[in-house]
């Protein structure tokens, strides 16, 4: 039976730096002890998530580093206490069924955590042990899923001294070792050259096909584009906006969006760009730039300008962009998602 | 408590272990028995230490050999299996509550404990051989007092291996473990401190005196030592604190 994913009003607020059961792990924050009593400083992770990730369905978390898509996962992964809000998996509270909860899901951490001391065989073997799996089992399932992986040649080795691709792969086939029912995937692709990545992305699919749940984060808008059938916009702990990736990248004004910078610029002369056929939305921006977006993108440029010119204004830069993910992640937070 | 998920990390150990073997025979036996060597062979033999000496250090040695092999054990797989690898991760996420996880790692510190006890017995013996006057007549009573020993130390390599960070082992070993070791009554009965009232006083604070002393009175009760009564109390208490701590410090590390 497949299980979904629900969380209703997730909250979680750390009071130094995030640990590394959350995958902040690399950064600390540089915050000295000092003699004087000052409020420990709170950090904000999660801010009020709520989702419903149906049965069976891909639905991807896509934000940019430290938008709160870890932190989620790890509160749904049994990791992570959350400061207020519950959250299922199926009908499991996850915080108060962690048993039957960590039966149901397989884990992707964000850094591969493979157990150094063991081949990658034994890994998995080991794995299959914890749940529970018979010997014969097992070891059928570790040798399948070695070859799935194209991991068999160094199968009897100790994992120590593989490449960070052959120890992401490794960390997804022990994910799937005891068949779960919801896969969690922090960033898989992160650190993957473009042919494995294509490998993984055409196993999540396969693996979504035998009906089971996959939940994945990313900050690459063609993975969660490629992958999810439904996706939440995640920054500053919330969720700005859910829905298909068609559904999401109609929802921004035009779809286009024409990026323009100029020497200098005017209130005046934004509502002349404003007044331009097919220009839905301008949005003034740093360094005397201007955000158009709009239902059309190449054919507005010699407008622009022709505007511009008249206007004696110097344009020095444009870019267009075709309906996206990013546009939409820019149109609700004014960032790039790539900043 | 899940039987299965709980006895395939024993297995995981145990292999982890067996293929460490060469390397953790001598963590475990080459500085105790250099000291045996020294001490029991050296120092004895030509007459600057009395031929009993012998019999009296053996019982400190297997405290030491325990206690060390303990919290090696279970510290410092778990300093590193905390650190930035998370290595522990995949064991924290099998279906069991994961305490269970940290109490699988007492156990497994405590069998390691035990062996390195049992086994450093024959080997000193061995080295020190003839003049060892060892009197197993309550056989029971030692089983107790070195089961005891061995939680302690896996209970006490819980409790550090949980509070100290890896870039704080040196001062681990150099703060914690050598003052121990030194005032722990290994290499003399706790009666030698009569000279130094406070410090026999104060030594009362450290449970290795009463793993020195314990196994001293079922292996060597000629020679004066602390009471049993007092050994089982002290024992039993210093595990139950170091097992609360040292699982309270692991649901600390392992959920944030």
């Amino acid at each position: 039976m497949a299980a979904g994913i629900r969380t209703s009003e997730l909250r979680k607020v750390y009071h130094s730096a995030p640990p590394l059961a959350a995958g902040a792990g690399g950064f600390s924050f540089a915050e000295k002890r000092s003699k004087g009593k000052q409020p420990k400083p709170e950090i904000v992770a999660l801010n009020g998530i709520s989702l419903d990730i149906h049965s069976g369905e891909i639905f991807c978390l896509l934000g940019p580093n430290g938008a709160g898509k870890s932190t989620t996962v790890g509160v749904l992964t049994t990791r992570v206490k959350p400061t207020a809000g519950q959250a299922w998996i199926g009908e499991h509270d996850v915080w108060k069924e962690q048993s039957a909860v960590k039966r149901l899901i397989g884990v992707v951490a964000q850094r591969p955590n493979l157990d150094f001391s063991l081949t990658a065989r034994e890994i998995l073997v080991f794995h299959g042990a914890y749940f529970g799996l018979s010997s014969h089992e097992r070891n059928h399932r570790a040798a399948a899923l070695l070859e799935r992986f194209k991991l068999t040649d160094r199968a009897d080795q100790i994992v120590r001294g593989f490449s960070g691709g052959m120890m992401q792969r490794l960390s997804i086939a022990r994910a799937m070792m005891h068949d779960p029912q919801v896969l969690f995937l922090d960033e898989p692709s992160a650190g993957l050259d473009p042919q494995t990545r294509l490998l993984l992305w055409e196993i999540i699919r396969e693996y979504n096909r035998s009906g089971k749940t996959v939940l994945l984060t990313t900050h690459n808008m063609e993975e969660a584009d490629a992958l999810c059938q439904r996706l939440a916009i995640v920054d500053h702990g919330r969720i700005i906006a859910l829905g298909t990736p068609t559904e999401l990248k109609a929802s921004v004004p035009g779809g286009y969006l024409v990026r323009v910078r100029f020497g200098q610029h005017s209130a005046d002369f934004l509502e002349r760009l404003q007044a331009l056929s097919g220009v839905r939305e301008v949005r003034a921006t740093e360094n005397s730039g201007a955000d158009l977006y709009a239902d059309r993108g190449g054919s507005l440029v010699s407008e622009v300008a022709n505007l511009a010119l008249a206007a004696n204004i110097e344009l020095c830069d444009v870019h267009i962009s075709e309906p996206s993910l990013e546009n939409l992640f820019l149109h609700h937070t004014g960032r790039s998602l790539r900043e | 408590m899940n039987y299965k998920a709980f006895m395939a990390m024993l297995a995981r150990d145990a292999r982890v272990a067996r293929r460490n073997i060469v390397a953790l025979l001598f963590q475990t036996f080459l500085q105790p028995l250099m000291f045996v060597f020294i001490f029991g062979r050296v120092m004895v033999g030509s007459g600057y230490m009395p031929p009993s000496y012998k019999s009296l250090l053996l019982p400190g040695i297997m405290a030491l050999s325990m206690v060390g092999t303990g919290i090696w054990a279970v510290a410092m797989p778990l300093i590193g299996e905390f650190q930035f690898t998370r290595e522990i991760e995949d064991r924290l996420l099998a279906p069991m509550d994961i305490s269970w996880v940290a109490i699988e790692k007492v156990v497994a510190g405590t069998l390691q404990a035990l062996a390195a006890g049992l086994m450093v017995i024959p080997f000193a013996w061995l080295l020190l051989r003839p003049g060892v006057d060892l009197s197993l007549h309550r056989p029971i009573l030692f089983a107790v007092v070195a089961l005891l020993v061995a939680v302690f130390s896996a209970c006490g390599g819980l409790a550090l291996g949980c509070s100290v960070e890896q870039t704080h082992i040196g001062l681990m070993f150099s703060l914690v473990v050598a003052p121990m070791i030194f005032f722990g009554c290994t290499y003399y009965p706790w009666s030698a401190l009569a000279n130094f009232p406070v410090m026999q006083k104060l030594v009362l604070v450290n449970p290795l005196v009463y793993a020195s002393e314990g196994l001293r009175a079922t292996l060597v009760p000629q020679f004066p030592h602390l009471s049993l009564l007092a050994v089982f109390v002290a024992l039993l208490g210093f595990n139950a604190l170091f097992l609360t701590v040292g699982l309270r410090q692991f649901h600390k590390k392992a959920v944030s």
